[in-house]
C-alpha cells in the first residue's frame, strides 16, 4: 500500500487505519492534533475539580465529580488513538509538562464563581460538541471512534451545564447576576475556540484535503453561535455582544468582531492561568510518581513474566 | 471537551514527539466489553497497567462508566498477531467472485415460499 491508496481511501471517504500507508505530514498531524486534544481534556479537569468542594448541593457534587472524571476518560481515550499512530503516551505526557506541546486555551481562564461550571458546560462543551461532531467524521479511524464515543458523554455534560444555567436564571437577583456574569466572562473565550478565521489560519488547507478537518473555523463558529443564542434567550440573559443581531437574509446570526490580540495573548502562554494549570498538572505527577512505582513494583514481584509485555 | 490548539504567528510550532525513547511505561492492553449477555465481547480501545487485575480495574473505569458492558476481557497488546494491510487483496478479494456461497444465489421459484 502506498500514496495512490491512500489517496483513493480518502476520495472513497473511508477510513485510514494504524496499520495503513500514510504520509508522514498526515501522521505528524494527527499525533499533534491528537495528543493536545487528549491533553486538553486533562488539563480541563483542573478549572471544573476547582469547585468540587463547593459545590452547592449533594447532588451537583455527584454531578461534577463524574464530568471530572469523564474528562480524565476522554484524555485516556485520545492518548490510546495517539498511541496507534506510534507514539507512547509517556513521550506525550512529557511534551506537556516540559511546555513543548499545548492543550486548549479555553482552560487558562479561572472559574471565579459556580456559574462558572454552569457556562463551562454550556458554553464551553457546547462548542466543543461542534467541533467534536465534526471530527467523528475524520478520516483517521481511531480518531474518529474515540469522538464517537466522547459525543455521546458530552451531551451529559452540556446538559447538565445549561441547567445550572437555568437554576440560576430563576433564581435570585444575585443568582440571575452571577448566571448573567458568567455568560459575559465565557461567551467570548468560547468563540474564540474554534480558531483564527478561515483566512488566518495556517493548517486548515491541509488538514482538509486531509479529511482530519471538515468545517471550516468559522462555519463551526456561526454553527455555535446559532444554536446558542435561541438558549441564552430562554434563559433570559444576555449575549454580551452589541453587535448580535438576526441576519434574515443569510439565516444567520451576525456577531460582533473578536479581540484576537487577547486570543493569541492566551495562545502564547499568557492568558490568566496558563503557568498555574501546567505547575499544578507537573506537581500532581510528580506527587503520584510513589504510587506507579508501588504498581510497577508490586506486578513485578507478582507476576516478573507480564512486564517484558 | 476541547481540541483545536493553535500556534501565534512568528511562534514556534509545538514539538513533534522524537523517535521513542524506549520509555513506553507500562505495557498496553486492549479491552474488549461484552455489552449484554448473548452478545460477543467487542473491541473498546486499550489503557496502560502494570498487571491484569490492575488493567481489568482501570478496563472497568474507563470504559464502563455508563452501563456499557457486563464483562470485560484485557488481553495484552503486544500479543495481538494482525493481518497486514497489504494483504488485503490476497486474503479476502478471492471470496469477491463467489457469489454462488450466498442464498441470493439461487433461484427458487415464488410457489415455493419462504426458503
Amino acid at each position: 500500500m502506498g500514496s495512490e491508496a491512500f489517496e483513493a481511501l480518502l476520495d472513497a471517504d473511508d477510513k485510514i487505519e494504524p496499520k495503513d500507508w500514510m504520509p508522514d505530514g498526515y501522521r505528524q498531524t494527527l499525533i499533534r492534533q491528537i495528543a493536545q486534544h487528549a491533553h486538553s481534556e486533562i488539563i480541563g479537569m483542573q478549572p471544573e475539580g476547582n469547585w468540587i468542594t463547593r459545590a452547592p448541593t449533594l447532588k451537583r457534587k455527584t454531578i461534577l465529580m463524574a464530568k471530572v472524571q469523564d474528562e480524565a476518560g476522554h484524555g485516556l481515550y485520545l492518548y490510546s488513538a495517539a498511541e496507534t499512530l506510534g507514539v507512547s503516551r509517556h513521550e506525550l505526557v512529557g511534551l506537556l509538562h516540559g511546555g513543548r506541546q499545548k492543550y486548549s486555551s479555553i482552560f487558562n481562564y479561572p472559574t471565579l464563581t459556580w456559574g462558572d461550571i454552569g457556562a463551562i458546560g454550556w458554553l464551553v462543551d457546547g462548542a466543543a460538541i461542534t467541533n467534536q461532531l465534526m471530527l467523528a467524521r475524520c478520516s483517521y479511524g481511531p480518531y474518529a471512534r474515540a469522538m464517537v464515543r466522547i459525543c455521546k458523554e458530552e451531551s451529559f455534560h452540556q446538559r447538565q451545564g445549561y441547567e445550572i444555567m437555568l437554576a440560576l436564571a430563576n433564581g435570585s437577583d444575585a443568582q440571575q447576576a452571577m448566571a448573567q456574569d458568567s455568560l459575559n466572562r465565557w461567551w467570548w473565550p468560547s468563540l474564540m475556540m474554534f480558531g483564527p478565521h478561515d483566512s488566518e489560519s495556517t493548517h486548515s488547507e491541509q488538514s482538509t484535503a486531509w479529511k482530519i478537518k471538515r468545517v471550516s473555523n468559522d462555519d463551526l463558529r456561526q454553527q455555535f453561535v446559532d444554536t446558542t443564542v435561541p438558549q441564552a434567550e430562554f434563559l433570559g440573559l444576555s449575549i454580551p455582544d452589541p453587535d448580535l443581531v438576526w441576519d434574515k437574509a443569510r439565516g444567520h446570526y451576525d456577531f460582533g468582531p473578536i479581540d484576537w490580540e487577547e486570543f493569541w495573548t492566551v495562545v502564547k502562554g499568557n492568558g490568566p492561568m496558563n503557568r498555574e494549570r501546567i505547575a499544578h498538572k507537573t506537581r500532581a505527577w510528580e506527587e503520584g510518581a510513589w504510587v506507579r512505582d508501588a504498581a510497577t513494583a508490586y506486578a513485578a514481584k507478582h507476576r516478573p513474566d507480564r512486564l517484558s509485555a | 471537551m476541547p481540541y483545536e490548539i493553535h500556534t501565534a504567528p512568528g511562534e514556534e510550532p509545538p514539538d513533534e514527539p522524537q523517535a521513542p525513547t524506549g520509555d513506553h511505561g507500562w505495557p498496553l492492553w486492549e479491552v474488549f466489553v461484552r455489552q449484554k449477555r448473548g452478545l460477543a465481547h467487542i473491541h473498546a480501545g486499550s489503557l496502560h497497567a502494570p498487571d491484569p487485575e490492575t488493567a481489568l480495574q482501570s478496563a472497568r473505569d474507563v470504559y464502563t462508566r455508563r452501563l456499557e458492558g457486563v464483562s470485560i476481557w484485557v488481553v495484552p497488546s503486544s500479543t495481538i498477531v494482525a493481518s497486514d494491510p497489504d494483504d488485503a487483496a490476497e486474503l479476502f478479494e478471492p471470496a469477491a467472485d463467489k457469489a454462488y456461497r450466498h442464498p441470493t444465489f439461487y433461484d427458487i421459484p415464488d410457489e415455493v415460499g419462504h426458503m
